[in-house]
């Protein structure tokens, strides 16, 4: 059986050292191409016309001006007469022309008349006695959930779970169809439990989504020595995508299509355009060379990609290129779910957690959006949540970076640190104790704590939560833990070994700007044993094996993994080749330093390219897969632990909070590239700086919009807002053997958590609500001072 | 914020800077329907004096750009942004904000750092206007190019090359900058994968070196 496994450290060349990303050079002179600059011959513009009402009916389309207009060469309604819209920004019209300058004008000449709806736009507290017990979902429900995109497993488990209040004929499940609704959800309606006395209840914008009890957090509270109380929350933030969502359709011929698309997920779009296309997902070419920032919002074609195909049809088949503007990009294009808490804990007196109770609401837009895992890390053993999901009209919410882990991390470390500081106890002492809670990662944790209060002096550096004078500049330090799987998906690898000793390599992964071309390189190169640079390496295209979409920091995982599989069975095939010109056995040989040699006699062996004469005049060609069972062992794995620590200055006067130093201590198994996975861990601490003190997307109540859809009131952290940051990667024994794990999503969830502890440390009080900003510092201080 | 660096970015602000903003100019440009014919600028007499007036169709423009010279029949109302990129296929500018806030089409026009999305094509004509493509010569990389890539100042790179623009500006300007000079000079740009930390180092590394 070849060996799959990772070399040990005395056998590592570049697995594990410092190499600069591959892709750099083209990116930093500008000659990488990402979607929104493909520029197809004969290309049209394409501009959408979008709802200014955040809840409206639409009454009636006239685009009869535009079709008109000399340079317009299709006009697609989306959402025609009739159609309910439930957000602001939401698609109506697109139209396609010659250029962008009469694409704009274009649009601008079509009429709509909208019959306005009432809507909500809040998220916050929900009206006591105005909550709706979860229940069989109503036939609106479940239209509304096609409406708005919602999963079809998420739907399927929900009817299962909840049932439906009355029976649908088959012309009702053949709307369903219509409007997108999956053969599974359909069947799913067919079979569900009816319950008619819910028929007739209104639906209610808020409904109870979880209610949990373990232990006995009754008699856990009574008994507690101390109990702290407090209300947290973090708001709905966008993720505001450099590059813009959108794609480049174009009709090869009257069945197929090829799509340039700004993705996450390349081996996964073909899929999701087939059905609404009409047409077979083989038919479907996908193909990306960049991506100009995903985070958990592009993994899907969207309405918009599906539109951008139709009305290139309409158009004869050229391409047309549909990029979101950047409003819209804000408004609809990706947000993460809000997350308040009322949340109460108990200790005994020497800081031993007993008692967890939360009462906590949020909203994911119109689907309403689920409970963050609280409380996070620390398993407490007695503990009551109950959780109130708040469908409303901001737009729907994607996968952020992490999904509910930044929300969880602020609702629960803050409740602790709280609690910490009525128990006058230092945080890391505090935290240090209840360690034993978070099995099985006791023991990273541990070592990871001790190396982040050395690299932020933390001994110096805290004190007491403490009265401050007005003026003073007022300096904290806070802290948090963070937990994240990042199983490697499932990857396909496809490697060429040419008899002229070229290699290439083909996956349909993607590179996000997390190094994943550069960590498929280096475990290439490390198993054939010839430099990253004599190898072509492809990705980006379904013509390539297929691989999983890169969310939930599964792709080095999936990519090292089928890669190290593909270049090992490559590799020994090309021994068996070998060694009778080198008169040994194939397991004998190796591949060190661009040459096949005979084990422990340097003396015999064949520069890399003569070995590779041996195939004769056909290429090699293997592929590697993960998961693969046949081929042990397994190389990824799954489960890290991180720790940030965060020192803010506050100036008492202004309110302006400024994060002085960061420190994270992360662990993610065996690092294939320490560069990049270092920058993994800067570029979330500095994300993470962006969303605790500027990030908020702000709703007008009275219109229903987006008060900041800009790049300048939607404010991103900016050079001058970062401070001296520090990363501290967990590698060696304990760490490297657990295999490959999962870098994107852990080292963003911890800093919302630190800096509002750290500015509570500060200032004394706790600034309830993330982003913290100047007048929610002084408002605290306000309070705590009429306190 | 705002120091003398980012003013000059945006030529609206610049006390040199002739005729129409491009926001009046969208404003305007929504009277009439684009007429999709080129000709040149119409003499009209305005408080006393001839103006020329181009548009609202197609115009004829000349353009000098990294040391070649270009043509292209354009609408008054289009950016210089958009002309370098949908019209001569220079895309390493990019278009992100489109309203002058992020930086990340940032370009020189006449040595100077300026946002492409807030300039008017037809305002750039017979200006020297510098890109990034230009940084490379020969296949060999500008040593603040060479210093992104040497400190992994780029992650999804999207912000990237405005950025690297910026920073040979700033240097060029700079040589030696104190931290409070990187703090402010650099302020005009914005980066969402979080590479502030390599950029920083970046130019630490070319102020060094000398570029």
């Amino acid at each position: 059986m070849p060996d799959y496994a990772w070399p040990d450290a005395q056998h590592r060349t570049l697995i594990g050292t410092r190499v600069s990303r591959v892709d750099s050079p083209v990116k930093v002179a500008g000659q990488a191409k990402y979607t929104y600059d493909v520029h197809r011959p004969g290309m049209l513009y394409g501009k959408v016309l979008r709802c200014p009402y955040a809840h409206a009916k639409v009454v009636s389309i006239d685009t009869s001006a535009a079709e008109k207009m000399p340079g317009v060469k299709a006009v697609h309604i989306v959402q025609g007469p009739g159609t309910t819209i439930h957000w602001a920004g939401d698609e109506v019209v697109a139209v396609a022309a010659v250029d962008e300058p009469t694409a704009e004008d274009a649009i601008r000449l079509i009429k709509v008349e909208y019959q306005q709806l009432q809507h909500l736009v809040s998220d916050t507290e929900p009206p006591k006695g105005g909550v709706q017990e979860e229940g069989p979902l109503s036939m609106d429900a479940i239209d509304d959930m096609l409406d708005n995109q919602v999963p079809a497993g998420q739907m399927v488990s929900e009817i299962h779970q909840y049932g439906i209040g009355e029976k649908p004929d088959e012309a009702r499940l053949n709307d369903f169809k219509e409007s997108g609704a999956s053969d599974a959800v359909l069947d799913a309606l067919r079979k569900a439990a009816i319950h008619p006395e819910a028929a007739s209840k209104l639906p209610s914008s808020y409904q109870k989504a979880a209610a949990q009890t373990a232990g006995d957090p009754e008699k856990a509270f009574a008994e507690a020595d101390v109990v702290s109380e407090g209300l947290y929350g973090v708001p709905v933030i966008t993720h505001c995508c450099l590059e813009s969502h959108g794609s480049i359709s174009e009709w090869t011929d009257p069945d197929h299509l090829f799509t340039h698309i700004s993705t996450q997920n390349v081996s996964g779009i073909p899929g999701q355009m087939a059905e609404p296309l009409k047409i077979p997902a083989t038919n479907i070419r996908v193909h990306q060379d960049h991506i100009g920032g995903g985070f958990g919002s592009k993994f899907s074609p969207d309405r918009w990609g599906i539109f951008t195909a139709e009305i290139s049809k309409k158009a004869g088949g050229k391409p047309v290129r549909i990029m979101l503007e950047r409003d819209a990009e804000l408004e609809v294009a990706g947000a993460r779910p809000s997350a308040y808490a009322r949340v109460k804990v108990g200790a005994r007196k020497d800081g031993t957690l007993v008692a967890w109770q939360s009462n906590s609401w949020g909203t994911g837009g119109p689907g309403g959006g689920g409970m963050p895992p609280i409380p996070y890390v620390f398993s407490i053993p007695n503990q009551r949540q109950e959780h109130i999901a708040i469908r409303n009209n901001i737009g729907p919410a994607r996968a952020w970076r992490a999904p509910n882990h930044p929300q969880a991390a602020v609702l629960t470390m803050c409740a602790l640190d709280d609690l910490a500081a009525k128990l006058n106890m230092d945080p890391v002492e505090f935290f240090g104790k209840n360690l034993t809670l978070t099995k099985p990662r006791e023991n990273t944790y541990r070592e990871e704590l001790a190396i982040a209060s050395e690299l932020m002096d933390w001994k110096q550096k805290w004190h007491p939560r403490r009265q401050i004078a007005s003026g003073d500049l007022a300096r904290g330090v806070g802290l948090s833990f963070h937990t994240w799987g990042g199983r490697g998906h499932a990857s396909d690898c496809d490697l060429t070994i040419h008899p002229d000793g070229s290699v290439d390599i083909k996956l349909g992964t993607q590179d996000l700007g997390t190094g994943t071309r550069t960590c498929i390189l280096i475990v290439a190169s490390e198993t054939l044993g010839i430099p990253m640079d004599a190898i072509q390496l492809q990705i980006g295209d379904t013509t390539y094996p297929p691989s999983g979409g890169s969310g939930g920091s599964t792709t080095i995982g999936g990519v090292s993994s089928s890669t190290r599989r593909a270049a090992t069975d490559a590799r020994d095939a090309l021994f068996a080749k070998v060694a009778p010109a080198l008169n040994t056995q194939p397991d004998q040989l190796e591949c060190v330093s661009g040459k096949v040699s005979v084990k422990g006699d340097s003396s015999r062996s064949l520069s890399w390219k003569e070995a590779c004469s041996k195939l004769g005049v056909m290429p090699l060609t293997v592929r590697g897969k993960n998961p693969d069972k046949s081929k042990p062992p397994d190389l990824t794995n799954s489960g890290v632990g991180g720790v940030q620590m965060a020192e803010v200055e506050v100036d008492t006067d202004t309110g302006v909070v400024k994060v002085k130093k960061m420190v994270a201590v992360q662990d993610c198994g065996l690092v294939i590239d320490l560069k990049t996975a270092e920058s993994q861990c800067y570029g979330a601490m500095i994300m993470g700086i962006s969303y605790s003190l500027y990030e908020e997307k702000v709703m007008d109540p009275s219109t229903g919009r987006m008060l900041n859809a800009d790049m300048g009131f939607y404010r991103l952290a900016g050079l001058s807002d970062i401070p001296e940051l520090v990363v501290h990667m967990m590698t060696g024994k304990g760490y490297d053997e657990r295999g490959v794990i999962g870098l994107g999503e852990p080292p963003v969830i911890s800093p919302g958590a630190a800096i509002s502890n750290a500015v509570a440390n500060a200032i004394g009080v706790r600034v309830p609500f993330l982003p913290l900003t100047p007048d929610r510092v002084l408002a605290a201080l306000e309070q705590k001072a009429g306190a | 914020m705002r120091d003398e660096d980012e003013n000059q970015k945006n030529p609206n602000d610049s006390p040199e800077s002739p005729g129409v903003s491009r926001r009046d100019f969208l404003k305007i440009s929504g009277i009439s329907v684009a007429v999709p014919l080129v000709a040149g600028p119409r003499v009209i007499k305005a408080a006393g004096q001839e103006v020329r007036v181009y548009g609202p169709g197609k115009v004829p423009m000349e353009f000098a750009i990294n040391g070649k010279n270009y043509k292209a029949n354009l609408e008054p109302r289009v950016t210089l942004l958009d002309a370098l990129r949908d019209e001569f296929e220079l895309t390493g500018a990019k278009r992100v904000c489109d309203r002058a806030e992020c930086g990340a089409c940032t370009v020189l026009v006449d040595n100077k750092p300026v946002y492409a999305c807030a300039m008017l094509a037809i305002e750039a004509q017979h200006k020297a206007i510098t890109t990034v493509e230009s940084l490379t010569r020969d296949g060999k990389l500008h040593p603040i190019q060479q210093a992104f890539v040497d400190n992994d100042a780029s992650q999804c790179g999207f912000c990237t090359p405005g950025f690297v623009v910026a920073c040979k500006a700033f240097l060029d300007k700079h040589p030696h900058p104190t931290p409070e000079d990187i703090r402010r000079g650099l302020s005009g740009n914005l980066c969402r994968c979080g590479t502030y930390a390599g950029i920083r180092k970046a130019i630490a590394q070319v102020a060094q070196k000398g570029a």
